[in-house]
């Protein structure tokens, strides 16, 4: 199970990378084992405001559908438009190609709330 | 919470790196590989399912054919040995209680094998029937079944045994059969759930663990790979063949699912729920089954409503994204006047309402 140290993660299963004054967001390597073949990705437009905890958007598997928690709150100022083709990213390369959606934060004291890689292995471990 | 049950299987899934969930109280697999993959080596090569989780019900005694007269939709009298049927249970209202294939393993003596979660339903419902005193016995618990599908399935399964395997026609088995090193014998027929040629084997619970690992290790040089219950629902599914909980319900009749060729209203005993089937067939059943496929971006799912100028007309009652097709499709309950090929409908996918039209089914049929 890949968990890169220089990101953050959420108690849901995504990852926030800071990228300046923005961030970007994805699902973990561990969300996209458990939920197995992604088929479908839905995800909100740019210029859309995401708030911290509620749903931005879904995965959906052959199976099943996962809503995707907002790890933060902010303006949602890109999205990778190649996850409609290609979904299969996700399962492929969670941490780069199948990056989801980059945010400006509008309240940086979020971040206090995430989750350094080593303590999200242990929510992990606990699922 | 209770303990999940398990199959005599189950030490088996771990060394193939099954995913495990509970399915109505089972521990069984969802995927090994995934989901994609089983799929397409079942459609391909061979698949090997351990649905030992399905009911086995045994019927015995003098009048046990007027007995299965008297409760399955279809004519149990036009079975000899050796062959089988796919039939309904219905209420008196015409809803289902449960699909069915009924063995007949020699005069008076037929075997039942039911859906996993009603077995016991199942088996009360033929109790409380049982006007013409026959004896019947739930024998879930002594058997294995294995499902072995896909275009190599014959080739594969022919290396096991000295039975001819090309003599065994769709819907007819054979027993005994004998495998290899095996000395139970097994009950072998030529059905699915997958939409391919292939066959579902009944041997005693003792046995079927060794039956499981002789016929991977057959298999192997064919592709031959476990699968899962993930790719059971999706094969199953663009196959068109109809799973209880989703097309058929205590709420939806055969006839409405589409399933008219197992009622045969016109046998000469009549059978529960008949005459409400009946009326539907001389009428028209309110409510059909049909395909739908996708045009907005989305994938229907079960549960998810189904308008038409913001009408309600119906419900999704199974759907994904299909495997062979690559197309979002569904089948969906709905009123039969919206029910034609080509008519466009809306699905309600969470909080957005998509376009959809109504399409043919099945989504696959294998190339004979």
């Amino acid at each position: 199970m890949s968990l890169p140290k220089d990101l953050l993660y959420s108690e849901e299963h995504e990852w926030v990378k800071k990228e300046g004054d923005k961030v970007r967001i994805g699902i973990t390597d561990f969300a996209q084992s458990e939920l197995g073949d992604i088929v479908f990705v839905e995800l909100p437009e740019v210029g859309d405001e995401i708030e911290s905890d509620e749903p931005f958007g879904s995965v959906e598997s052959v199976k099943t559908v996962s809503e995707l928690y907002a790890p933060i709150s902010g303006k949602v100022v890109e999205v990778n438009e190649e996850l409609e083709d290609s979904p299969e990213f996700v399962n492929e390369s969670p941490y780069e190609n199948a990056w989801m959606i980059v945010v400006e934060p509008s309240n940086e004291s979020e971040f206090d709330e995430l989750l350094s890689a080593e303590k999200y292995e242990e929510v992990i471990k606990e699922d | 919470m209770s303990e999940l049950k398990r199959t005599p299987l189950f030490p088996e899934y771990e060394k193939y790196g099954a995913k495990t969930i509970d399915f109505g109280g089972w521990d069984l697999p969802v995927q090994f590989s995934s989901i994609k993959q089983e799929h397409e080596v079942t459609r391909t090569k061979a698949g090997l399912f351990d649905v030992s989780h399905m009911g086995e019900i045994v019927v015995k005694g003098k009048n046990s054919l007027n007995f299965l007269q008297k409760i399955m939709t279809n004519d149990v009298s036009k079975l000899q040995p050796k062959r089988a049927q796919y039939t309904f249970m219905c209420y008196e209202s015409g809803g289902t209680v449960d699909d069915l294939i009924v063995y007949m393993l020699e005069e008076n003596h037929y075997l039942l094998v039911v859906n996993a979660a009603n077995t016991e339903k199942d088996y009360e419902w033929l109790v409380k029937n049982n006007t013409e005193k026959v004896t019947i016995t739930n024998e879930s618990a002594n058997y294995v079944q294995l499902a072995l599908q896909g275009p190599l399935a014959e080739e594969i399964l022919q290396t096991l045994t000295e039975t001819d395997l090309r003599e065994i026609k769709f819907f007819r088995f054979e027993n005994p059969v004998y495998f290899s090193t095996i000395s139970s014998s097994a009950i072998v027929s030529r059905t699915g759930y997958t939409g391919e040629d292939g066959f579902e084997i009944y041997i005693d619970t003792a046995s079927g663990q060794e039956l499981w690992q002789l016929l991977l290790e057959a298999g192997k040089v064919s592709g031959l790979e476990p699968i899962g219950l993930g790719a059971r629902d999706t094969l199953r599914f663009e196959a068109n063949l109809a799973l209880y909980g989703q097309e058929l319900s205590k709420d939806i009749t055969p006839i409405e699912a589409g399933l008219a060729f197992a009622v045969k209203l016109n046998k000469d005993t009549d059978f529960i729920g008949k005459n409400v089937l009946q009326k539907q067939k001389e009428e028209g059943p309110a409510r059909k089954l049909v395909g739908i496929e996708m045009i907005d971006k989305g994938i229907p799912r079960h549960g998810y409503e189904v308008l038409l100028d913001e009408e309600k007309i119906g419900f999704v009652t199974s759907g994904t994204q299909s495997p062979t097709l690559q197309k979002n499709v569904g089948l969906a309950l709905i009123k039969t006047e919206f029910a034609q090929i080509g008519t466009e409908l809306v699905v309600q996918v969470r909080k957005r309402q998509l376009k959809a039209v109504v399409v043919e089914t099945p989504f696959y049929k294998r190339s004979k």
